[in-house]
């Protein structure tokens, strides 16, 4: 679930800091930038991993600053297609199941990718398998908290970069803007072996 | 000396990530294990993908195997070649101790060679 991408940028290091080790300011510095920050197209950024290169470092006219461009490789929490991942069930809503991995909320499992036939239960909230046997229907609840298996099935990067100034009419007649996560995934626990853990345990 | 603010979202995600995988079978391996793992699997055979889900979860069922391995009817004729993967997986990689509590018989093996937690 996590890839190892490399980067090139350029890192401003602010003369205050030169007595420092410049590998150890540089990698402070790459890890302000994007640790726990998603890059469009390419996942979330968890921490760096190593500086594979280090240009020259250059001062400018009229920036007391030395800038250095950096070739580095930085851990990033990207799943790929199909992947199966263990998450935790953070609650339920008519648009499916909500889980998370702690680090990365923005999961969901729509109603049609749940085990079938599944029904939604209003007064709890919670989405119901609806389990046949031949005793009868045993409803398994998904409830919050509980540990879940599921494989990812779509991915989705929004950029969420700011826009410029809207105008003054467009202004005047929006409503709130909708936040939308950067990067979300889509879920599926319609196959044999996924779903809550406790539904597949040999006890 | 400032531990500025820019840290925070650092400190933020290596402990959940560290969080996140200390509940994993991941916690209990080593480049070692890795590398012992991934040669024990030559023969069977796998995508880089599907080694890397058996790395990451650590399967022990054959429900479990059929979801991160690519057409088993296809490429596991007999039962047997499930289970012998089964056993790679197991015997190799070091189990979390609740898990073997779980299973009982199928890794009672694993255990003997498992030292105290």
């Amino acid at each position: 679930m996590f890839v190892l991408v490399e980067m090139v940028d350029t890192v401003r290091i602010p003369p205050w800091q030169f007595d420092r080790k410049l590998n150890d300011s540089i990698a402070e510095e790459l890890n302000k930038k994007l640790a726990n920050k998603v890059v469009y197209n390419v996942g979330l950024c968890i921490c760096l991993f190593d500086i594979t290169r280090l240009e020259d470092s250059y001062v400018f006219p009229g920036d007391g600053a030395s800038h250095t461009k950096v070739h580095f490789r930085y851990v990033v929490f990207h799943p790929f297609l199909d992947e199966i991942l263990i998450g935790k069930i953070k609650g339920c809503s008519p648009e499916g199941v909500h889980v998370s991995l702690g680090f990365f909320d923005d999961i969901l499992i729509p109603p049609e990718s749940l085990q079938q036939p599944a029904k939604f239960d209003e007064a709890e909230q919670v989405w119901v398998w609806e389990y046949e046997t031949e005793e009868g229907a045993h409803d398994l609840y998904m409830d919050t908290g509980e540990d879940i298996r599921f494989r990812v099935v779509d991915e989705s990067f929004v950029d969420t970069s700011p826009t410029g100034p809207r105008s003054a009419e467009a202004a005047a007649s929006e409503e709130q803007p909708r936040k939308e996560a950067p990067y979300s995934l889509v879920g599926s626990i319609i196959e044999p072996g996924l779903g809550l853990l406790s539904w597949w345990t040999n006890s | 000396m400032k531990h500025s603010a820019g840290q925070q979202n650092l400190n933020t995600i290596t402990y959940e990530t560290l969080k996140y995988l200390s509940k994993t079978p991941c916690r209990h391996q080593s480049p070692e294990i890795v590398r012992e793992f991934l040669t024990a699997m030559k023969s069977h055979r796998l995508t880089k993908a599907e080694k890397l889900q058996l790395l990451n979860h650590r399967p022990m069922t054959a429900v479990e195997i059929q979801l991160m391995v690519e057409e088993t009817e296809e490429r596991f004729t007999e039962e047997e070649q499930i289970e012998a993967l089964l056993h790679t997986v197991t015997s190799i990689l070091p189990a979390e101790p609740e898990a073997e509590q779980r299973t009982g018989a199928s890794s009672a093996e694993a255990m003997d060679e498992e030292g105290p937690a």
